[in-house]
């Protein structure tokens, strides 16, 4: 019985992004970091962890480079690491049923992931694995705890703010809440470079990526504004507030 | 082409947001059903133009909102070639669950959808547009504010199926009530505070000209990260909330590359800083390099003359 922290690389939010021949230009993105939210599912499964819950199992699904933010979890106290690699476009399902596959080799009953990842914005892959493991889901979670085998936590929902409670086999998705995320320390970056990092393909989770009904076109750059007018002092206010309503209308 | 369409309810009233999803996919073509978790606003879904019936979704577990137990209950309903729900955070989760309760992919946040399924959907919040060509059965969940509502005039039919799922997440105490101040999220009109501001108590200025344009108070990640004062939920940006409104006014803000990804798309943007080199410039129609202790008692004034005629 161990807590499963799903963790996706995703390029820093400072970074910038550029698109060329149609496509997103990954080589072009200076710095890759573990999506924000997914940072407070991870902090969140290490305060479980040392409640006594179970050890922390951290799993991303990505190419290559992804494997980087393992390395980083285990940094901060992830105890076992899996890597399912992949290249290339997913379609929702396609990447949950890799992470639910995963989930259950390593036999997780509670997860916990970001509400929605950096790059995608979507939010999907919380709720989507719940639903494919048969799992309970309590989004936008700001803070978690366990007494009695019962997790206690806070969620934004529909009507706002609420103290809500669930048993495993259940998924959180995360929020950004008052949660201090734990830096690093050399000796945790030390140890974290030795931990050994479990690589599996979709063949070994018995996944069968087959051609997704969801193709990418093209990928490109916001439009441009046309340059906007600037003016000088607060006494340009008026003006504004006139152009608002006679230009622009939105008033 | 059969659509279902999940419609979003907001104390106990249809959210003017389903009409927009029906505005967007009553042009594809074929029936559309509307499925209401919990009977909410059914009457009022079955008036919008281009429905063909409503379906008023009741049982135990819309007491309170569970996800797996919704998506459980609406997703046998939930048939056709799309499945379409607000982007709003319910509507992202129950999109997401019952695609994979009924084995299809799903696609968030769209704010463009032509014939063949051609679909357009900002990424790295709003950084980058992708364009992405879909083979139905799919589930796609819509931006608000980026599709015309369908006007008024439908007279669908309206039936009623009793389908509850067991309960599994137990809302214990309410914290705090939604609907209190008006959410960044759903406001037309926002007027965003950054660290410019100097003190959190400062944003009392912002609250009095929002009361004025009936506007929602929001706040850069600066701002959010600086004070305790101001909870996340206000922060607009990459890491808080992606906005459209018809107008944004940033004061004090200086534009970091995050906070722009999620607010450039506002249809007229006013920005008031007294760096004249800050960013938020950029993308500003309306800029003004002043304090916003000087600008904001001025903007008041002017709003209220106007708005009070």
């Amino acid at each position: 019985m161990g807590i499963a922290v799903l963790l996706k690389q995703v390029p820093d939010t400072t970074a910038k992004i550029s698109v060329s021949d149609g496509r997103v230009d990954e080589s072009a993105v200076s710095k890759w970091s573990i999506s924000p939210y997914d940072e407070y599912a991870l902090e969140c499964a290490i305060q479980l962890k040392e409640a006594g819950y179970g050890d922390v199992v951290a799993i991303t699904c990505g190419p290559q480079r992804s494997s980087k933010a393992l390395t980083e979890a285990a940094a901060v106290g992830a105890d076992s690491l899996v890597h399912v690699l992949v290249d290339g476009f997913l379609d929702s399902l396609q990447v949950q049923s890799l992470l639910s596959a995963a989930i259950t080799k390593f036999e997780s009953e509670v997860v916990l992931c970001g509400k929605q990842a950096a790059d995608t914005n979507s939010g999907s892959t919380g709720a989507g694995v719940a639903s494919l493991l048969g799992f309970s889901c309590v989004g936008v979670v700001s803070d978690i705890s366990i007494e009695g085998g019962v997790f206690s936590a806070t969620r934004l929902g529909p009507s706002g703010l609420e103290k809500i409670e669930a048993s495993a086999p259940c998924v959180f998705t995360f929020d950004k809440g008052e949660t201090e995320l734990r830096r690093p320390n050399v000796r945790g970056i030390m140890m974290a470079k030795k931990k050994p990092i479990e690589t599996v393909s979709s063949a070994d989770l018995g996944v069968d990526l087959a051609d997704s009904p969801l193709i990418v076109d093209s990928h490109s750059s916001p439009p441009q504004k046309p340059p906007g007018q600037k003016f000088e002092g607060a006494e340009s206010v008026p003006l504004v507030v006139e152009k608002l309503r006679d230009e622009a209308n939105v008033i | 082409m059969e659509v279902t369409v999940i419609s979003e309810g907001i104390e106990g009233s249809l959210h003017p947001v389903t009409a927009q999803l029906l505005g967007a996919t009553s042009s594809l073509g074929g029936g559309i059903t509307v499925l209401c978790p919990g009977g909410v606003g059914a009457a009022d879904a079955a008036s919008i133009s281009g429905v063909s019936k409503v379906i008023s979704v009741e049982g135990e577990c819309f007491m309170s909102y569970d996800c797996s137990a919704w998506s459980k209950s609406l997703a046998p309903l939930a048939k056709g070639d799309l499945v379409v729900a607000s982007a709003s955070s319910v509507g992202r989760e129950l999109a997401a669950s019952i695609a994979a309760i009924r084995g299809i992919p799903v696609l968030q946040d769209v704010t463009g959808l032509e014939e063949g399924f051609a679909v357009t959907r900002p990424i790295y919040s709003g950084k980058a547009i992708e364009q992405i060509t879909i083979t139905p059965p799919c589930s796609i969940t819509l931006r608000a504010n980026s599709f015309d509502a369908a006007g008024s005039g439908g007279n669908a039919e309206v039936s009623t199926v009793n389908q509850s799922a067991d309960v599994t997440v137990a809302v214990k105490q309410a914290l705090t009530k939604a609907g209190e101040k008006l959410d960044v999220a759903e406001a037309d009109i926002i007027i965003s505070g950054g660290r410019g501001m100097g003190d959190p108590a400062n944003f009392s200025k912002l609250y009095e000209v929002a009361d004025i344009l009936g506007a929602a108070v929001g706040a850069s990640r600066a701002a959010v990260d600086t004070w305790e004062e101001i909870p996340h939920s206000m922060q607009v940006g990459q890491t808080g909330k992606t906005v459209t409104p018809n107008l944004y006014i940033a004061i004090g803000i200086s534009g970091a590359i995050q906070h722009l990804a999620g607010m450039r798309t506002s249809k007229y943007i006013v920005a008031i800083n007294k760096d004249a080199e800050a960013p938020i410039f950029g993308v500003a129609d309306y800029g003004i390099v002043a304090t916003w202790e000087d600008a904001l008692p001025v903007l008041k004034k002017e709003l209220a003359a106007l708005l009070s005629n």
